[in-house]
C-alpha cells in the first residue's frame, strides 16, 4: 500500500505544477494593463502606475512573476483581494464552509436518489420500471440546475410559501433555519449527480449481475434478495463509491450557479463577484483552490479503491 | 451471453454493408434517439428560420405590453420591456445552437490532432500533453469556463472560445486512448509494413478508425455546452443584452418571479428540451455504434 501511495502523491505533483502554469497564463489572457485597473481614478499618473507595477511585480519578467506567485501559493500565500484589500486564502477559507456544507448535502441526496434508483433499474432491466428510472436519469443530466432552481423558487417559496427563496443562515447559528435555507439548492445541486450515479450503479449492477459468482450464489439456491444485496450489490458498489468521489468536484462546479440563485453566499458566489467586480486574483485564487481540491479528491478515490478492492490491495 | 447473441441476430451485415451504413439503420430503427434527433433538427429549422417565423421583432420594446402573461396575440407573454417571450426564445435557439455547435467544434479542433499526436508518438510527446490535459481536466468545466470568459471579456463569441477550451481535455484523452487501441491492430501495422509515413498513418488509417466514439462525445458535449452557454450568459458572460439568449433571459425573468413567472418558464424549458433532444441522440449513437456498450 504504501509504495502505491507514494507513486500516486508523486503523481500528482507534476500535475499540480501544471495546474499552477495554466492558472497563471490566464492572467496573460487579461485585457489591459492591471495596473490601470488598480490605480482608478489615478491611472493618469505614471508614478502611481510603476509603484504599482513594481508592488505587484509586473516589471519583472514572466518567468520571474511566474516564480515569485508560486513561492507564494506554495506558502499558502493566494496574494490579496484587489478590491477588499484583503488575502484571498482567508476569503477563501470564509466561504468553503458554506459551499461544503451545500455539498455534502447535495451529495447524500444524490447517493439517496440515484444508488436505490440505479439497483431497481438494473434488476427490472427492460420493463417500465427500468424505463422510468432512466428517463428520470437522463431528465436529470439535462435540466440546467440554475432553471431547476427557479422553478423550486416558484413553487415552494412563491406559489407555497414553504421555504425562503433565498439567504443562508449558519449551521452553528440555528440549525432548524440553515436546513431550511439550504435544502432547495443542495436538492438542485444534487440532482444532476443522482442522475450520474443512477447511470453508473445501473450499468455496474448489471455487469456484476452477468458475473459467475452471482450465478453460483443462485444455483446454490439463495434467495434473489440475498444474491442482489450481499453478493451483485456489494462488487458493483466498488466503482461507484470511487466515482461518488470524483463527482464531488462537479458539486463545486455547480455550486457556482445554484448559490447565485439562492444567494448563497459561498465559494462560488465568490467567483461570480470576483468576475463582476474585476478581481481578477480572487478569480484565480478561486480556480487553483477548486483544482487542487480535485486532484486531492482523485488521490482519495484511487486510494478507496485500492483498499475497498482486496485484490488490489497487494498489486 | 444471450444479449450478445440477440446484438449478432439482429445486426447481422448485409453483404458489403459498410460499418457506417450498419450503424445509421441500427440508429434509425432506435425510435427514442430518433425522437431526439427529431426534436434537434426541428431547433435547428427554427434558429435558421428565425426572422421569418418570430411574431415579432425580438428586441423591439412595447410599454404597452409590459410583462403581459401569455394570451393569443403573445403565446409565451412579454417581459419587462414589454417584449414578446416567444419571438425572443425562437431568436435564443441561434445563439444557444450556434454556442453548442461552434464551441464543440473549437474543441474538436484543437483536441483530436493532439490526442492522436499524443497516442500515436507515445513517449515523452505524450508524457507532456497527458500532463497537460490531467491539469485542464483538474479544473472544472463551468468553473474554468467562467475564468476563460472573464478574462477573455463578456460576449457570445468569448463564451464560447472559453467553453470549446475548456471541452477541450475531454477529447484530447479521447483521442489518445483511442489512437492508442487504434495502432496496434492488423491494418495499421499493415499500412506501416507497406511503407506509408507516419502522418499518413495517422491521418489516412487511425483517424477515420476512432471517429465513432468522437462522434457520441461530441454530441453529448454539444448538450453540455448549450448548458455552459445558458449558464455563462445568465451569469451576465455570454450574449448580451439586448440580444436575445436563454441564459440571459432566465436572469431577467428571476426579478420579476412573483409577477411574471412565464418570464422563466419558457426559455429554461427551450434549454431543457434541447439538452435533452442532444442527449437521447448522444445516447442512441453510443447504442448504434458500439452495441457492446448497452
Amino acid at each position: 500500500m504504501l509504495p502505491f501511495l507514494a507513486r500516486r502523491v508523486g503523481q500528482t505533483i507534476p500535475t499540480l505544477l501544471f495546474v499552477s502554469v495554466l492558472i497563471f497564463g490566464l492572467q496573460q489572457l487579461m485585457p489591459g494593463d492591471p495596473a490601470l485597473i488598480l490605480a482608478g481614478e489615478e491611472r493618469g499618473d505614471p508614478l502611481v502606475l510603476a509603484q504599482i507595477r513594481a508592488e505587484l511585480n509586473l516589471d519583472k519578467p514572466i518567468v520571474v512573476q511566474y516564480g515569485i506567485w508560486l513561492w507564494g501559493v506554495v506558502q499558502g500565500d493566494l496574494g490579496f483581494s484587489w478590491r477588499i484589500r484583503e488575502p484571498i486564502a482567508g476569503v477563501i477559507a470564509q466561504k468553503l464552509p458554506v459551499t461544503l456544507q451545500l455539498g455534502l448535502m447535495a451529495f447524500v441526496i444524490a447517493l439517496v436518489i440515484g444508488i436505490p434508483l440505479g439497483i431497481i433499474s438494473a434488476i427490472r432491466k427492460d420493463t417500465p420500471v427500468d424505463w422510468g428510472a432512466n428517463a428520470v436519469g437522463l431528465a436529470g443530466l439535462s435540466l440546467p440546475n440554475f432553471w431547476l432552481g427557479i422553478m423550486m423558487i416558484l413553487f415552494f417559496s412563491v406559489h407555497l410559501g414553504w421555504l425562503p427563496p433565498s439567504g443562508y443562515v449558519p449551521l452553528t447559528e440555528d440549525w432548524r433555519q440553515s436546513l431550511a435555507t439550504t435544502i432547495m439548492p443542495a436538492f438542485v445541486l444534487g440532482s444532476g449527480i443522482a442522475a450520474v450515479f443512477m447511470r453508473h450503479m445501473r450499468s455496474a449492477m448489471l455487469q456484476a449481475m452477468g458475473q459467475d459468482y452471482v450465478r453460483t450464489a443462485r444455483a446454490k439456491g439463495l434467495a434473489e434478495k440475498v444474491v442482489i444485496l450481499k453478493h451483485a450489490l456489494r462488487n458493483a458498489l466498488v466503482p461507484v463509491v470511487t466515482l461518488g468521489a470524483l463527482e464531488l468536484g462537479t458539486l463545486l462546479s455547480g455550486a457556482v450557479l445554484t448559490e447565485q440563485v439562492f444567494t448563497i453566499p459561498g465559494f462560488g458566489k465568490l467567483i461570480v463577484d470576483a468576475v463582476f467586480n474585476r478581481d481578477y486574483p480572487v478569480v484565480q485564487g478561486v480556480v487553483l483552490v477548486t483544482a487542487a481540491l480535485y486532484i486531492l479528491l482523485n488521490l482519495v478515490a484511487d486510494v478507496l479503491y485500492v483498499l475497498i478492492n482486496p485484490r488490489l490491495r497487494h498489486a | 451471453m444471450p444479449d450478445g447473441a440477440v446484438i449478432t441476430a439482429t445486426a447481422a451485415p448485409a453483404r458489403g454493408e459498410s460499418p457506417a451504413r450498419r450503424a445509421w439503420r441500427r440508429l434509425l430503427r432506435h425510435r427514442v434517439a430518433m425522437a431526439g434527433l427529431v426534436v434537434v433538427l426541428l431547433f435547428f429549422a427554427i434558429a435558421i428560420a428565425a426572422p421569418l417565423i418570430a411574431p415579432y421583432d425580438p428586441t423591439r420594446t412595447n410599454w404597452a405590453a409590459i410583462r403581459k402573461p401569455p394570451s393569443a396575440a403573445f403565446w409565451f407573454g412579454t417581459d419587462e420591456n414589454g417584449r414578446d417571450i416567444l419571438s425572443r426564445v425562437i431568436w435564443g435557439a441561434r445563439a444557444s445552437l450556434l454556442a453548442g455547435v461552434i464551441s464543440v467544434a473549437i474543441a474538436l479542433a484543437a483536441g483530436v490532432p493532439i490526442g492522436l499526436t499524443a497516442g500515436f508518438l507515445g513517449g515523452r510527446v505524450d508524457a507532456l500533453i497527458s500532463r497537460f490535459t490531467d491539469a485542464m481536466l483538474a479544473c472544472p468545466f463551468l468553473i474554468l469556463a467562467i475564468a476563460l470568459a472573464a478574462f477573455l471579456g463578456p460576449s457570445l463569441e468569448n463564451a464560447m472560445i472559453a467553453i470549446g477550451i475548456s471541452a477541450t481535455p475531454i477529447f484530447i484523452r479521447l483521442a489518445r486512448g483511442a489512437t492508442m487501441a487504434a495502432k496496434v491492430e492488423d491494418y495499421v501495422e499493415a499500412a506501416r509494413g507497406l511503407g506509408n509515413p507516419r502522418w499518413r498513418v495517422a491521418v489516412r488509417h487511425i483517424l477515420p478508425n476512432i471517429v465513432p466514439p468522437l462522434l457520441v462525445q461530441a454530441t453529448l458535449a454539444i448538450a453540455s455546452a448549450i448548458i455552459a452557454e445558458a449558464s455563462l450568459s445568465f451569469l451576465g458572460l455570454g450574449q448580451q443584452p439586448p440580444a436575445p439568449s436563454w441564459g440571459s433571459m432566465l436572469n431577467t425573468a428571476q426579478r420579476f418571479m412573483e409577477q411574471a413567472p412565464w418570464m422563466a418558464i419558457f426559455p429554461g424549458l427551450s434549454i431543457f428540451v434541447v439538452v435533452l433532444a442532444f442527449n437521447l441522440v448522444g445516447d442512441g449513437l453510443r447504442d448504434a455504434l458500439d452495441p457492446r456498450q448497452r
